[in-house]
């Protein structure tokens, strides 16, 4: 009897191994999905301060009514440091300097703008909105503490206190932080964006694309369609097991042997990033591809040449557009995986410093992953949040489109 | 780059309708013997192929027609330059005529960057001027296939199988080329260095040859001591133990509960959102483990009178060990599912209770696909990259203390090969005998893992 309760608690302890197992993995998931959204928001959002501004046209050595050229042209740091000693009189010239550390270092260019939106604001005093640096809008979004010993901080004691006023007096605003979407990287964080890094991914996998799916297709219908079992169709078969099992970075390694010691093709574009990441996918789309196929019934096959139709007939009009479904989910799991491949990228030079979002996919580019990577390896903090908010981008983008992907099964998935 | 495609695409569409047009024409008063659409895609197929092959060859020969065609215009002042010279010479005119300056350049290299574009342009108009004609040649013998007794039908799809067979062989191509640009790269950095101190080297220190390589020659016996892959190795095995101690539990256990104990709805939500770790890139698991764990395991070392270094072996692990827990636990899901119901059936009759079937009867007969599985995940815990770039050490380090900094195969790949990439020092070189290294490890595993996993299916099915 003994005997059996021992086992009864043998098996008790057996299964909570099991739940144990499967809530420790699901509490990674929620650890890493919660830790980087928590901490990747706030990059959507950044900290400004409200500032009266007065643009005085002697100062900014402009004519009546200047032209767009004019206000480009002109220099503001005058209109800067005569603003500042306006609106902080009551401090020494040393201390303005320090309240100006608090606010992006380009805010210059910031006035600018405003100027060259609204030019009917010459001469007159505005309440404006400018960016904080990053130091304090990290304290401000409560990544940093500001406990600890003045010496550890960026941000004195001092300039501690100005900050603190600037909140009761209401001039401490949180804005949605247009800059970050449509501009290139920099070396501010301030003023860092993903746009080149999108823009960079979206080439890429276009190239991918274009390059991996056709080719995986014809390759899968000439291997379960029309390939008679030999040598070379076993050698094929063997190598898409084992092209699918090859590690990521060696493919980096072919793009940067071949493609752009051999044949020269331009370092750091996207052209090459998707050549290598197409050979990635092709696998994944072959093997998808294949099975779809060959879950096409005979039926369908035998029905169209009984009625005539020649073997090339049958299959490209009438197996592969059943086939199409589940080619496509595999497909896009394929691509969706290629998106977040980083190591490839490393190897043929797509981690490059780009500012300018670029136009072709011949232009120097980077791509998301890799963008991710750069801002991680940053020594300043604001770049952790950036980061993080870069990471947030693409798993929603995974995300959607692996719902995407399950959608398209559901909804077109045949059962025969 | 790409419009001479999208003309002769064009091009490829017109013949297509012409000739299409002209068969619809003649069908009205006879019988033809294909239907006249593969009238016009025999037109298509006899203009875009030819072409698009010439396109390609002008292409790859563009670069050696420009060295020659400029050697033969600045002739004189060339020819005192031995071929590094003209090779650095070259890609500083390329970069010139692409209108990249460093305000350093020569009159000679001023000159021959204006030749370059105007090169440029003689050429591309070249190439629409040969490829227009080889269109219309093509078109006109396309053409005079238009008559009623040609079975174009079957010459279309003799071509299109033919196309066909030549893009399955590209899996075969890009395995070659893998092989060829590794194995091409290997024997140059074994020029540098005696493949048995790479092989066997204890010590791992590349930037000694990155300090010498100013000087002409290279010594030798300074090289002998730098790429030695053993630290490297044991960095990486010691990472991949670290990854498996944390994914082969979690993920079996995972497995078979979820296999066997969940009820339906449990198994329903758990499976796709444990698969979410799988789908997560890289780079995330390496950000989380060089930010957030690293510095936990760091504090929680030292609190515990530790001391563990910002970089150890033991964060990169466990992340890895993370990531591939659905690795391990779908494929352990398939083959314990596989496992037929008579043998589960047969033991509870014999009076086992569910947890002894499992561990007596499911494993030892699932036990061959879980190895093989384990085989798969080891390899991928081998040539995983971004994870150890980012949260592992740079300095290679013989420890198998995980609380140390280790490095890994990949991580060397990747140091070695951004920044500078001049292709004439070992320092960059051993990036290849690296891949290579990998190359085969992982084809070694997973080899023997599909053939395990192979062996076992034959048994139920």
């Amino acid at each position: 009897m003994t005997n059996l309760i021992k086992r009864k608690k043998a098996e008790r302890r057996f299964q909570l191994y099991g739940i144990f197992a499967v809530s420790l993995s699901l509490l990674f998931v929620l650890t890493l999905i919660v830790n980087i959204f928590s901490s990747g928001i706030g990059g959507f959002y950044k900290t400004s301060f409200l500032m009266e501004i007065h643009f005085d046209q002697k100062l900014l050595k402009l004519e009546d009514n200047p032209s767009s050229e004019q206000i480009e042209d002109a220099s503001f740091r005058k209109l800067i440091s005569y603003n500042f000693k306006e609106n902080f009189s009551q401090y020494s010239k040393d201390e303005i300097k320090q309240i100006k550390k608090l606010f992006y270092r380009k805010i210059d260019k910031e006035t600018q703008s405003y100027l060259l939106k609204n030019p009917q604001y010459l001469n007159q005093k505005v309440e404006l909105l400018f960016t904080a640096s990053t130091d304090i809008d990290q304290i401000h979004k409560g990544n940093f503490n500001r406990n600890i010993p003045e010496k550890q901080r960026s941000i004195n004691n001092f300039q501690l206190g100005i900050y603190d006023q600037f909140i009761e007096t209401g001039k401490v605003k949180k804005v949605f932080n247009k800059r970050y979407f449509i501009s290139g990287d920099s070396r501010d964080p301030e003023s860092a964006g993903v746009a080149s890094s999108v823009m960079g991914s979206v080439f890429t996998i276009l190239i991918c694309f274009l390059l991996s799916f056709p080719i995986a297709i014809f390759a899968s219908i000439y291997l379960e369609e029309f390939a008679k079992s030999g040598k070379v169709t076993d050698l094929i078969e063997i190598n898409i097991n084992n092209l699918a099992a090859v590690p990521s970075i060696i493919f980096g390694l072919l793009g940067l042997g071949i493609l752009l010691n051999f044949f020269g093709l331009p370092r750091s574009t996207s052209l090459v990033g998707g050549m290598v990441l197409s050979f990635m996918t092709l696998p994944t789309i072959i093997v998808a591809c294949r099975s779809s196929l060959r879950a096409v019934p005979p039926s369908i096959r035998e029905g169209a040449l009984a009625l005539g139709a020649t073997k090339n007939q049958v299959v490209f009009h009438h197996v592969l557009p059943l086939a199409m479904p589940g080619t496509l989910t595999g497909t896009i799991i394929g691509l969706a995986r290629a998106v977040g491949e980083t190591a490839p990228l490393l190897m043929i030079g797509m981690v490059a410093f780009i500012m300018n979002v670029p136009s072709t996919p011949l232009e120097p580019a980077v791509g998301m992953p890799a963008q991710i990577y750069l801002w991680s390896e940053s020594a300043e903090r604001g770049f952790i949040e950036k980061t993080s908010s870069a990471i947030i981008l693409l798993l929603i983008f995974l995300i959607v489109v692996n719902f995407v992907s399950v959608y398209f099964r559901k909804k077109y998935e045949k059962k025969w | 780059m790409l419009y001479p495609v999208l003309f002769l695409l064009l091009l490829s569409v017109v013949g297509f309708y012409l000739n299409k047009n002209k068969s619809v024409y003649l069908s009205k008063n006879q019988k033809l013997a294909s239907l006249p659409a593969y009238y016009g895609y025999l037109a298509f197929l006899y203009i875009f192929v030819p072409a698009i092959i010439i396109w390609l060859g002008l292409l790859i020969g563009k670069s050696f027609i420009l060295q020659n065609y400029l050697i033969l215009t600045l002739g004189d002042s060339l020819s005192i330059m031995n071929s590094d010279e003209i090779n650095l010479f070259m890609s500083k005119v390329k970069n010139l005529s692409l209108g990249i300056s460093f305000g350093n350049e020569t009159d000679l290299e001023k000159f021959a960057a204006e030749k370059i574009i105007s090169f440029d342009k003689i050429f591309s108009l070249l190439t629409y001027l040969v490829l227009t004609l080889s269109s219309i040649l093509a078109f006109l013998i396309a053409r005079k296939k238009v008559i009623p007794n040609f079975k174009s039908q079957r010459t279309v799809e003799k071509i299109v199988n033919r196309f066909i067979q030549i893009c399955s062989l590209i899996a075969i191509l890009i395995t070659l080329g893998i092989f060829l640009s590794l194995v091409f790269e290997t024997l140059n950095f074994f020029s540098y260095v005696n493949p048995l101190h790479f092989l066997f080297g204890l010590n791992w220190s590349p930037n000694k040859a990155f300090v010498i390589d100013s000087a002409e020659t290279i010594d030798k016996d300074i090289l002998r001591d730098a790429f030695g892959i053993i630290p490297l190795l044991g960095g990486t095995l010691l990472i991949a133990f670290l990854a498996m101690i944390v994914a082969i539990p979690l993920g079996l256990m995972s497995a078979i509960y979820l296999a066997e104990y969940a009820p339906k709805k449990i198994r329903d939500f758990s499976k796709p959102v444990i698969e979410i770790l799988a789908g997560i890139p890289t780079v995330v698991y390496g950000f989380f483990a060089a930010l957030v764990v690293a510095p936990k395991i760091v504090m929680l070392g030292k609190s515990m009178g530790f001391e563990v270094s910002s970089e150890s072996a033991l964060a990169a692990g466990l992340v890895m060990g993370v990531m591939i827990i659905p690795f391990v636990s779908s494929l352990s899901d398939d083959v314990i599912n596989a496992v037929p119901q008579s043998l589960r059936d047969g033991s509870y009759a014999l009076g086992a209770t569910k947890s002894e079937t499992i561990i007596k009867v499911i494993l030892p007969s699932a036990l061959p696909g879980i190895i093989g599985s384990f085989l798969l995940a080891i390899s991928r815990a081998i040539g995983e990259t971004m994870i150890v770039v980012m949260a592992a050490s740079l300095q290679a380090n013989l420890t198998i203390n995980p609380l140390e900094p280790a490095t890994t195969i990949t991580t060397q790949i990747v140091t070695a090969l951004t920044g500078d990439t001049e292709f004439d020092n070992p320092k960059t070189l051993v990036a290849f005998a690296l891949g290579l290294t990998l190359f085969f490890i992982t084809l070694f595993l997973n080899y023997f893992a599909l053939k395990i996993v192979k062996k076992y299916r034959e048994i139920y099915d």
